[in-house]
């Protein structure tokens, strides 16, 4: 069921309701302007004398462990997703929590993956009350079309962790995968037969959760060196034969795209961070692992060494294509976030330039500043941008929910935010009046660069006058769009919404920038 | 009831459209359009089908749409082609707005140095091919289409020459041999395409035979602007019979050289180092200096060996032709990088120019540099260095200036 909520108008002029699956939730107010006050939430405190002195803290089975944890009804259960699409242990845990009986849960993952389907099932039989996090593939389509009993609230990474600080989502029980650890629940990624690189994604769980259970595959004698989530945080551990699938937690090789229109846009995409003088020795920047952001590293890697320029740091989603920078000399550093090949799990357990860092570290909105906004440039994606360059990557113009946020919310505040996205799919152009769904304001958006011209944010005088005899094709968003529009058949027909909501977008001040609404069918 | 069914397109494939079409005799009409994207398309998909219909004259019928993401202008083609297959009389035709975009001219001397090669059928690859700049794109008709896809794509390379915006890049089309390729004229001619490729030319007969039919189409549509002619020479008969074939006709702008057919038509093996082909590649050159027209040459197969198609298009310079086919974007600028004058040929084209503007200037007859004299093809030459540094962005338009 979709909800009929009473809805307000935020500052960016879109309906969202003021309760969120039972949460008082504050109205977008604009960039800057909400002030969090009080303290942060913080978990029960524990005394060691309540845990063997031995240190192990290893437990029979999945089932013991929730026990031990004091599962019920109605609880939060968190995991990272790490494992991504590999991931063989969220569906064993919400498997035992519904022969346990257990009814009502509120499953809490950083993301959720195709793997995660069988969720749907437990949804049906009331285990699962509803999801927060990412929701892709059928799980999006399952919320789009209003079937979870609660919201999905769709968060960043920062978001996540901001979230949990505010004491907006209690973990009651954080499941933390690890490929390796010892039996204090020392854990690491970089290493084991489902190594999956690090394990940041999983660190607010550990430090904010009533309970924490790590679940590995491949125990080792005390010490786990090196570790990223410290076992003083730990309950208990599982040991199961198999946590992950190798083959789908990182893939062999990454795919590069072979589209040429693609390849072309991620060349543009280079050559404008060249000719803004983005590019100067000790810049900072960070790509993805998407086709075109991988493009746009290699090229971008070209023009350095044409340059002599070197970066100091390059924040990732490691691939094979940075490793190279990195050993190649042309990097100080990868802060690395997730890591998307077998390459770069390879180099972050070898190079010590090498470094595993957590959404605290890059995104948190309660930091103490953070990492992002430090970074020179960025180069993201999108589903849908509009004239007034906001930009859409949870839904597409169909209305569907189909896409997580990520760190893309929190890499907006970089000095330069470039979305390089083809200019129409299929008949549907990306350039839109209106974003269907609203997830990064305009005034955080600078460039965009399609295959059809680069348009410039008009409040970005300097890029506009630094690249303006750089010989790129610069020019009007609008008439990009017109051009799109002319041949893909014109503007598409809108969907019909209900004014039942089934997902809120947050943004990465907890506040709500927009809602998501049921589509008439 | 309803007949057999004409079907165009394949339901599996992506950014196309698969439609059927059977003639029903109690008079009804039943459209059935089945797409993914209903909701954003609905109503455009209806009504482009309805004009698509009422254009062709037809109202009975039932017709079956799967939208797999196609450009509109390829379901009015895929309609028209099944309504046809199953009405072989039927000789209404419905055609999408000529657009302003399409309507730019061609003319006789400009580069040929890239041109891009797209098969018929497969709109999706036409509607970004000319942000890739290649001086020419060729919608292919002949060997990149399988036979039954030949009717569709005359239908949908017709209707993209009318819709598509191509950037300035020269509009060719690469007709079929004989009888089908006349019938793919019909089709072609009216639509402001500026050349025709005319495969396997083997005597100056088969040419003519195309040119004459391509003159009976433009009195017919009353056509101003002419259409050139680049014949392909494909086999050894048509070698040998290169300089017949190269003035046989005031249309032909170029002869272009394809040598998949021509090796296996010797019977040799084609090797990347070309000893097999050294004959006829350097007959095709003379054959066109003399008819006064650009040598071209045949395509590079290997789409992931850059330096291997470098090497290639050094050779095709060296021997003496100006342009080599490309069968995918990324092979464009390489081709243009590698034609491009050296350095030491640009400064002695500028130098050759400055004498010539000198002398003009000063009313001479003569030019003449560094005590030598200088003859007007050697200025001409020198021109067409300059012109070619210039469109590869290695010397200023305004390089007289400085």
């Amino acid at each position: 069921m979709g909800q009929k909520l009473k809805l307000v108008k935020n500052t960016a002029g879109r309906m969202v309701p003021t309760m969120v699956n039972g949460v008082q939730s504050i109205p977008f107010k604009g960039i800057g302007k909400y002030i969090p006050k009080g303290s942060k939430a913080a978990p029960p405190i524990r005394a060691c004398q309540d845990f063997p002195t031995s240190g192990d803290k290893v437990v029979s089975s999945l089932k013991e462990a929730l026990e031990k944890c004091k599962i019920n009804n109605g609880m939060t259960i968190s995991n990272h997703h790490h494992f991504r699409n590999g991931d063989l242990v969220m569906n064993q845990v919400f498997n035992t929590l519904s022969k346990m009986g257990k009814k009502n849960l509120r499953w809490f993952p950083s993301a959720s993956f195709p793997c995660h389907e069988p969720m749907i099932q437990h949804m049906e039989n009331g285990v699962i009350h509803h999801i927060e996090g990412s929701l892709n593939g059928s799980l999006g389509e399952y919320a789009s079309k209003g079937k979870m009993n609660g919201l999905a609230v769709l968060r960043s990474h920062g978001g996540r962790w901001q979230a949990v600080q505010d004491g907006e989502v209690h973990i009651d029980i954080a499941i933390i995968a690890a490929p390796t650890a010892d039996s204090f629940g020392n854990c690491t990624g970089d290493r084991g037969p489902s190594a999956c690189g690090l394990l940041g994604f999983g660190l607010v769980d550990s430090l904010y959760a009533d309970y924490v259970i790590v679940v590995t595959d491949n125990l080792v004698k005390f010490p786990c060196i090196p570790w990223q989530i410290q076992g003083n945080n730990v309950d208990h551990v599982v040991v199961l034969d198999k946590i992950g699938d190798p083959d789908k937690i990182v893939s062999g090789t990454t795919r590069l795209t072979k589209s040429p229109d693609r390849l072309y846009i991620a060349e543009l995409t280079a050559e404008f961070v060249k000719a803004a003088g983005i590019m100067q020795d000790g810049f900072s920047f960070q790509a993805g692992a998407g086709g075109t952001a991988l493009a746009f590293a290699i090229y971008l890697r070209e023009l350095m060494k044409e340059a002599g320029v070197k970066a100091r740091f390059i924040r990732a989603g490691s691939t094979k294509y940075l490793v190279e920078m990195l050993e190649e000399g042309l990097t100080d550093y990868i802060l690395d976030g997730q890591t998307f090949d077998l390459e770069g799990v390879r180099s972050m357990r070898e190079n010590s330039g090498h470094i595993n860092t957590s959404p605290f570290t890059s995104y948190n909105w309660h930091g103490k500043g953070n990492f992002a906004s430090i970074l020179d440039t960025v180069v993201l994606g999108a589903t849908e941008v509009d004239l007034n360059f906001n930009a859409n990557v949870v839904t597409h113009s169909d209305g569907q929910m189909l896409h997580g946020i990520g760190g893309w919310q929190n890499c907006l505040f970089s000095k330069c935010t470039i979305l390089p996205i083809p200019s129409f799919r299929n008949r549907i152009p990306i350039i839109v009046d209106e974003v269907t769904t609203l997830v990064g304001p305009g005034e955080l958006i600078d460039v965009i660069v399609t295959e059809r011209g680069i348009a410039i944010n008009p409040k970005r005088e300097d890029l506009i006058k630094a690249t303006k005899r750089s010989g790129l094709p610069i020019r009007k968003i609008e008439e990009i769009k017109k051009e799109v529009d002319e041949m893909v058949g014109g503007p598409l027909e809108k969907p019909e919404f209900t004014n039942e909501v089934v997902g809120v977008v947050k943004w990465v001040d907890g506040t709500v920038i927009d809602s998501i609404f049921k589509v008439k069918q | 009831m309803s007949e057999k069914s004409y079907m165009s397109g394949n339901s599996e494939v992506k950014s196309d459209f698969c439609v059927s079409y059977s003639t029903e005799n109690s008079g009804e009409l039943n459209i059935n359009i089945q797409s993914k994207t209903a909701i954003l398309h609905g109503s455009k998909l209806k009504s482009i089908t309805e004009k698509t219909l009422s254009d062709l004259g037809i109202k009975s019928g039932n017709l079956t749409i799967i939208d797999n993401g196609g450009q509109y202008f390829v379901l009015q083609a895929r309609i028209e082609a099944s309504v046809k297959a199953a009405n072989s009389k039927l000789k209404t035709e419905s055609l999408p707005d000529f657009k302003q975009h399409s309507q730019y001219k061609s003319f006789r001397d400009r580069f040929r140095r890239s041109r891009l090669y797209l098969p018929g059928n497969q709109a999706k690859l036409m509607l970004n091919a000319g942000i890739h700049q290649p001086d020419a794109i060729i919608l292919d008709l002949e060997d990149s289409v399988a036979p039954d896809e030949k009717d569709v794509a005359r239908l949908i390379v017709r209707n993209a020459l009318r819709t598509l915006d191509f950037f300035g890049a020269e509009r060719m089309v690469r007709i079929n041999q004989g009888k089908i390729g006349l019938k793919d004229l019909e089709e072609i001619v009216p639509q402001n395409v500026h050349l025709i490729l005319v495969p396997k030319v083997e005597n100056a007969k088969q040419l003519n035979e195309v040119d004459d039919k391509i003159q009976q189409i433009r009195k017919d549509c009353g056509r101003k602007e002419p259409v050139f002619l680049m014949p392909i020479l494909e086999s050894a008969t048509g070698i040998l019979n290169s300089l017949e074939i190269a003035k046989a006709s005031k249309s032909n702008v170029a002869i272009a050289i394809g040598l998949e057919d021509y090796t296996a038509d010797i019977g040799v093996q084609r090797t990347n180092k070309g000893l097999e082909s050294l004959f006829a590649r350097s007959q095709v050159v003379n054959a066109a200096r003399s008819a006064g027209i650009q040598a071209i040459d045949t395509v590079f197969s290997d789409v992931n060996d850059e330096d291997g198609l470098r090497t290639s298009v050094q050779e095709a310079k060296e021997l003496g032709f100006e342009g080599k086919g490309c069968i995918h974007p990324r092979q464009i600028k390489p081709v243009h990088e590698e034609l491009a004058p050296s350095e030491s040929e640009i400064e002695k084209a500028k130098k050759i120019i400055r004498a010539f503007v000198e002398a003009e200037a000063k009313g001479q007859g003569v030019v003449s540099l560094d005590s030598k004299m200088i003859d007007p093809p050697v200025v001409k030459r020198a021109q067409n260095t300059i012109n070619l540094a210039v469109a590869t962005g290695l010397v200023p338009k305004n390089w007289k200036r400085n």
